[in-house]
C-alpha cells in the first residue's frame, strides 16, 4: 500500500488560514489502512481544526467525507457538486489523490498528508518500505527480499563493507535494521538457492524507474476509444 | 449548575469508574454535579474522536477513568486508552487548548471516595485555568 503521514497540525492550520468553508476528503484505501487519511482521520482532523479555529475566533465550516479511491475520477464524481461549493478542499488522500482532484476541479486542493513510500504492515502501527517501484523486478533472484528498497545504498551485489558484525546496516535511520543483503543471504540459504549469489548483477537499467521521468502504463486492449 | 461551574465529561469504564461513581452516590459522597458520566464497556473502547467531540460539544474538561493497571477486564484496554489520552493531550497543546483539561485516571470499583476526589480535583484544576476552552483569542493570535 501507499504509506503516508499526516502533516503537523500547525502546517495544516496554516494552509487552511485563508479559508472558511472547506471539504475534508479522505480516501478509504491505502491511507485509511495506514491510519493517515481514512474516514476516521477525517473526523479527528476536522474536530481538531474546528476547535483550533474557534479558539482563534475564526470559525471554519467543514464538510467531512471520504471516497473509495481518490485516484480514480469515478469515485470522486459523486462529490463534484460539494467540491465546487467549497473555497478549498483538504485532501487526506496520498499525493495521487490530490493531483487527481486538482486535474478535475478549479478549487484549491490542499494536501493534508506527506506521502512516503510503498510499504508493508510490519505490525499494528508500524509500516515499512519494502519495494521502491523500480519497474524491473528481480525478487525471484534475491529470495523475495528487495535490495533496491531495503538496502540503504540500493546495492545489487551486497553487502557493502559497512555491514555490522551483528548483521545490521550501518545506515541507521529510525533505529537499527537488518542489512538487506544479510537477509537475502539467509533467505537464499533456506530456499537452497545460494548459488544465485554467484551471478553478479550488471549495472541496472534505471530507465524503468523514475529516472526516466514520470511513468505511464498503457493497456491498449483495455482502452475504450479507438 | 451555575455558569462558573466547568462542564466535565467523564468517560468511565463500566467495571471500575462507573461502579465507583455509583458507589460514591450510595455512600452519599459529595462531588460536583457538573461531571457528566458516559459509560464505556472498557476504556479500551475510547476513541480519540470521543474526546475531541466532547470538547467541541462544549466540555471544559474531559476525564477518562479506567481500571487499575493490571486490572482491566480486557487485559490491556486501560493501557491503550492511556496512550490515546497522551496523544490527544499532545494534539490539544498544539491547537491552543491546555492539555491539563484532559486526564486519565486509574481506580477500582471499590473507590467511590477516589471518584469523588477525582471529580473535585478536575473541577478545581479547570477553574484555575484562565479562560474557558473556547474563549476566542484576540484576532490574529494563536
Ligand atoms: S526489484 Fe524493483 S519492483 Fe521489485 S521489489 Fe524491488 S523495487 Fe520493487
Ligand atoms: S549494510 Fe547492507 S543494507 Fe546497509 S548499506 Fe550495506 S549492504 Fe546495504
Ligand atoms: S475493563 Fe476497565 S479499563 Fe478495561
Amino acid at each position: 500500500m501507499i504509506v503516508a503521514d499526516q502533516k503537523p497540525i500547525e502546517e495544516i492550520l496554516q494552509m487552511l488560514e485563508p479559508y472558511r468553508k472547506v471539504l475534508f476528503l479522505g480516501c478509504q484505501t491505502c491511507v485509511a489502512v495506514c491510519m493517515a487519511g481514512g474516514e476516521k482521520e477525517v473526523g479527528l482532523l476536522a474536530a481538531a481544526v474546528r476547535l483550533a479555529r474557534k479558539h482563534q475566533g475564526r470559525p471554519i465550516e467543514i464538510v467531512e467525507g471520504a471516497v473509495k479511491r481518490q485516484c480514480d475520477d469515478e469515485f470522486n464524481e459523486p462529490w463534484a457538486k460539494t467540491i465546487e461549493q467549497q473555497e478549498a478542499v483538504l485532501s487526506l488522500a496520498c499525493g495521487v489523490g490530490v493531483n487527481k482532484l486538482s486535474e478535475r476541479f478549479d478549487v484549491p486542493i490542499l494536501p493534508a498528508l506527506n506521502t512516503k513510500f510503498f510499504g508493508e504492515v510490519e505490525r499494528q502501527g508500524v509500516w515499512a518500505e519494502v519495494c521502491a517501484g523500480c519497474g524491473n523486478c528481480i525478487l525471484h533472484l534475491t529470495g523475495g527480499i528487495c535490495p533496491i528498497a531495503r538496502c540503504a545504498k540500493n546495492l545489487l551485489n551486497g553487502p557493502c563493507g559497512g555491514v555490522r558484525a551483528d548483521g545490521t546496516c550501518e545506515v541507521a535511520q529510525n533505529g537499527s535494521r537488518p542489512c538487506a543483503w544479510v537477509m537475502i543471504y539467509e533467505r537464499l540459504g533456506k530456499l537452497n538457492q545460494r548459488q544465485n549469489l554467484e551471478n553478479i548483477f550488471g549495472a541496472k537499467d534505471w530507465s524503468s524507474d523514475r529516472h526516466g521521468g514520470p511513468r505511464k502504463r498503457i493497456r491498449e486492449d483495455m482502452l475504450l476509444e479507438g | 449548575m451555575t455558569n462558573s461551574e466547568p462542564k466535565i465529561v467523564a468517560f468511565c469504564c463500566h467495571y471500575c469508574a462507573f461502579a465507583a461513581a455509583d458507589l460514591a452516590g450510595v455512600l452519599r459522597l459529595k462531588y460536583p454535579p457538573n461531571v457528566h458520566i458516559i459509560r464505556l464497556p472498557c476504556t479500551g473502547k475510547l476513541d480519540t474522536l470521543y474526546i475531541l467531540k466532547a470538547f467541541e460539544a462544549g466540555a471544559d474538561g474531559v476525564i477518562v477513568a479506567g481500571c487499575l493497571e493490571g486490572g482491566c477486564h480486557f487485559i490491556s484496554g486501560n493501557l491503550r486508552a492511556k496512550k490515546r489520552v497522551l496523544a490527544v493531550k499532545g494534539l490539544l497543546a498544539r491547537i491552543g487548548i491546555a492539555p491539563e483539561r484532559l486526564e486519565f485516571f486509574n481506580l477500582s470499583s471499590a473507590q467511590g471516595d477516589r471518584f469523588a476526589q477525582i471529580a473535585r480535583e478536575m473541577t478545581e484544576r479547570i477553574k484555575s485555568l484562565s479562560s474557558s476552552v473556547l474563549t476566542p483569542l484576540p484576532e490574529g493570535k494563536g
